[in-house]
């Protein structure tokens, strides 16, 4: 509060005109006493401060993300980071041609994928050329380590980008501290980079660095911005899919500003450079391909490109034309004309133009689609709609102060301003559709937050100071008595306010505080934990680490022929391919339903069904997770409702009344006997019915659900146990070849 | 009724032609040049509505390459106009240097998208 009071001092003076010149002296002599011995001006101490500021947050940022690595160690965590970091490592193995044209076939056995064109590749290549260009300063780093430290450094470099973006919004360069404060403890999108090397941590880094450099061409109307802003856009397009949002978002927002008239030639500008040079350089991207052309989802932009070329054709008629009758007669003309032509290019246009988009984005506006259609991107549970104990988990104190910031957006509108509402609110709702979705809303909550509480910051220390002049003007020596009579007036009028100024700064400042240490806890405990190990309470209080997932991996990479193809569910694909290194079925790319399905299927028929089907995809090994024995509850047992309806989808001979009881779901003594004599439960619960689990309990004792298990005499004909881990939690079975004929 | 429309237009049409007599050269040679673009385009259109669309990447980036060299010519045109008072800080050659910056962007990336 020092600092803000110094710097603040500068811009009382603009705000309290009314001071006599003498005062102004005065602050600053006292000022520039206190740092004489550094020789600065106000000026300079200012770009200290904020520097030192800034620093501060670009470390702060990179270092809390380091929890997991920090207790852990520096490895991959989660699923899609494996497969991020295997393209990678290919990458900076083969080059960028192999890259480019690399066909894979040690995934979707038989059918293979098409990397080059079924991946956003500007996560790998952000990673490859940070590891080439630290191998060229001979710093012999593994590409491992670039991509595990490579999501905090990109978080680093987001505080900055916000910081900037939010100097661009007010005029003050005040703002942009706190702005850096909140940006810097800001969580949400630090849980998906904490799971360390996925496409969110440069994705968001994108958007906020297109943002601003769009807000920044809006404001100056230069085409080297726009330009600027463009090839934002590509990074951001090459990065994640979410990037329909900023090309939906800056032409809503285009539409607000022509609507509401604060339409002006640099908006003309910033907008075309931006929609043509952006699109045409996402297209690009093999895997966007020409949906910017054809896809519904892209059209908005398309659209308010085409009316912008309009509405400012006829603003320059307009102002040629001095008449307005004479403009009227134009209007009427041109609309006819415009409407038989549109009539006719419509219909010819029919053609070409596919109505739907894609099914992800049609789920964020219609929240109910995906369950009644698609099943697999309705069990992703990233893709729930978000409760509100999320939001506030997330957001702590941004919840209540993001009101307050677009209160004061409202108040002072300018074109920065209202994009930062309309992102703001936009990001809002489709983060209260899907859960993965907070990320892209977080740097708009922060921002809008961070207004709030600058500017709140900032009318307190201007009460408080101002208080602060009146006894020095009693005890100066060139100010008139009559001076001091009037402002001592001003004193008696509000006399507590500046000790209700004062209180209300600690409580800002407690507020803040309390924000940040919420924020380092959730991290530490919420969102630092590598999904791959596995941590729990012992008996005695200790921390028991499970490592049976690498446990597995490892086996299977030692212990199984090279060809060897694995049949999982698809959450473990990526991991298997890129630990196990070994063929599987489905990963986590989920791009072939149909092949999903056929696995769903192969896990909820008889044993002697799923054999047909496990021979007919060359099947060697199935991999199943199990928590019965730790109380693992993300296992298969949990998750096979999902493969029952997905296989369901595809195959109608699965229905789902079949495993379940009275619409229940339940493994013990009552279940459903089509549930007991599955593949799923046959695998899972394979020997484990002599099992002691838990003092006092029977044996077979499941802990993941709490009860005791139906069938205990499990007997497989087609498959044979061949690796359990020291948890139980993954268990691998050979697929047995045929018998003999005789 | 169409009487009044056709005299409404060549009315019209001459208050036009006078009021456009008046801009500077500089300004009609971008016009100039923007036109030319967009008939480019509409032949390019044109064509494939006779041939057909494919390579379509080949189409697009042809028909691209004409709309973005137009709209760039009328972004350059707006910044150099006298008569816009946004624009009165900004030289002309720095309006210049970033419409010959954002073409050749636009070429390159065309180049590559030519298939």
């Amino acid at each position: 509060i020092r600092n803000g009071g110094k710097s603040d001092s500068v811009n009382g003076h603009k705000s309290g005109s009314n001071q006599s010149p003498s005062l102004k002296s005065d602050l600053i002599s006292p000022t520039m006493f206190n740092l004489k011995t550094l020789k600065l001006k106000t000026k300079q101490q200012e770009l200290l401060i904020r520097v030192t500021i800034l620093c501060l947050v670009y470390v702060l940022a990179f270092i809390t993300r380091l929890f997991s690595v920090l207790r852990y160690e520096s490895m991959i965590h989660e699923f899609d980071p494996c497969f991020n970091y295997r393209t990678t490592l290919f990458l900076t193995q083969k080059g960028f041609y192999g890259f480019w044209n690399w066909f894979d076939s040690e995934s979707w056995y038989p059918l293979g994928r098409i990397i080059g064109d079924t991946l956003y590749p500007g996560l790998m290549v952000t990673a490859a050329l940070m590891y080439w260009t630290l191998r060229f300063l001979r710093f012999a780093v593994h590409i491992r380590e670039v991509c595990v430290l490579g999501a905090p450094f990109f978080a680093s470099n987001t505080t900055l980008v916000a910081y900037f973006f939010g100097k661009e919004i007010g005029d003050l360069g005040f703002r942009g501290r706190p702005c850096g404060s909140c940006t810097d403890s800001d969580l949400p999108w630090l849980h998906l980079e904490i799971r360390s090397y996925d496409n969110e941590g440069v994705a968001i880094f994108a958007l906020l660095l297109t943002f601003y450099l769009f807000v920044k061409a809006v404001n100056t109307g230069s085409l080297a911005w726009a330009l600027a802003s463009a090839f934002g856009y590509f990074y951001m397009v090459s990065a994640w899919g979410g990037y329909v949002f900023i090309i939906n978002l800056v032409p809503l927002y285009v539409m607000v500003l022509l609507i509401t008239g604060r339409y002006s030639m640099r908006l003309y500008v910033a907008y075309n450079c931006m929609y043509v040079l952006g699109m045409l350089l996402a297209m690009q991207i093999r895997f966007v391909g020409f949906q910017h052309v054809q896809s519904g989802e892209h059209m908005a932009a398309m659209g308010v490109f085409f009316l912008l070329q309009v509405f400012y054709f006829l603003d320059w008629v307009k102002h040629m034309l001095s008449d307005t009758k004479l403009f009227q007669a134009f209007l009427r003309i041109t609309v006819t004309t415009a409407v038989v032509v549109g009539v006719v290019a419509l219909g010819a246009l029919q053609l070409g133009i596919s109505h739907h988009g894609r099914a992800a984005s049609t789920l964020l506006l219609d929240p109910t689609y995906a369950k009644d259609h698609i099943p697999i991107i309705a069990s992703v549970s990233e893709h729930q709609p978000t409760a509100w104990s999320s939001f506030m988990f997330d957001f702590h104190s941004l919840l209540f102060l993001f009101p307050a910031g677009l209160y004061f957006c409202f108040k002072r509108l300018s074109d920065a301003t209202i994009f930062l509402v309309m992102y703001g609110l936009t990001s809002m709702y489709f983060a209260g559709v899907m859960v993965r979705l907070i990320l892209v809303a977080t740097p708009a909550v922060c921002l809008i937050s961070a207004i709030a509480v600058s500017a709140t910051i900032k009318n307190l220390t201007r009460l408080v100071r101002a208080k602060n002049k009146v006894p020095s003007t009693g005890s100066s020596k060139g100010a008139s008595s009559t001076k001091s009579s009037s402002k001592a007036s001003l004193d008696q009028s509000l006399p507590f306010q500046r000790n209700g100024a004062i209180a209300l700064l600690v409580g800002a400042f407690y507020l803040l505080s309390k924000y940040a240490t919420h924020c380092t806890w959730v991290t530490s405990e919420a969102y630092s934990s590598p999904s791959i190990v596995l941590a729990a309470r012992g008996a005695y209080g200790n921390r028991v680490i499970f490592y049976d997932y690498r446990e597995a991996y490892f086996w299977l990479r030692q212990n199984t022929p090279p060809d060897a193809k694995v049949m999982s569910w698809w959450d473990y694909g990526y991991q298997i391919t890129a630990m196990g290194n070994r063929t599987v079925i489905v990963d986590n790319n989920t791009w072939n339903n149909t092949h999903i399905a056929t696995v769903g299927r192969a896990m909820s028929s008889y044993e002697d069904e799923a054999y047909e089907i496990m021979r007919s995809l060359d099947v060697d090994y199935v991999l199943v997770v199990f928590g019965g024995v730790t109380g693992y509850s993300s296992d298969d047992i949990n998750k096979f409702l999902w493969m029952v309806r997905i296989g369901g989808g595809v195959f109608p001979v699965i229905k789902e009344p079949d495993y379940l009881v009275n619409g229940e779901y339940r493994v013990d003594k009552g279940a459903a006997p089509k549930m007991l004599n599955c593949l799923m439960y046959k695998l899972s619960y394979y020997r484990f019915g002599e099992l002691m689990t838990e003092y006092g309990k029977p044996p077979g004792y499941d802990r993941a659900r709490g009860v005791e298990i139906g069938n205990k005499d499990v007997k497989l004909e087609y498959l044979e146990e061949v690796f359990t881990t020291s948890n139980w939690i993954v268990r691998i079975y050979k697929v047995k070849p045929p018998n003999n004929r005789w | 009724m169409a009487r009044t429309t056709t005299k409404d237009a060549q009315a019209l049409f001459q208050s036009l032609r006078s009021a456009y007599a008046s801009t500077p050269t500089n300004l009609k040679i971008i016009d100039l040049y923007v036109m030319f673009a967009v008939f480019t385009a509409l032949i390019q259109v044109a064509y494939m509505a006779i041939v057909g669309s494919f390579p379509f990447n080949s189409f697009l980036s042809g028909l691209l390459s004409c709309v973005g060299t137009a709209v760039l010519a009328v972004c350059l045109r707006i910044q150099v106009n006298k008569e816009n008072k946004e624009f009165k800080d900004l030289p002309p050659e720095r309006a210049f240097a970033d419409f010959v910056l954002c073409n050749l962007v636009l070429h390159l990336v065309i180049m590559n998208f030519l298939g």
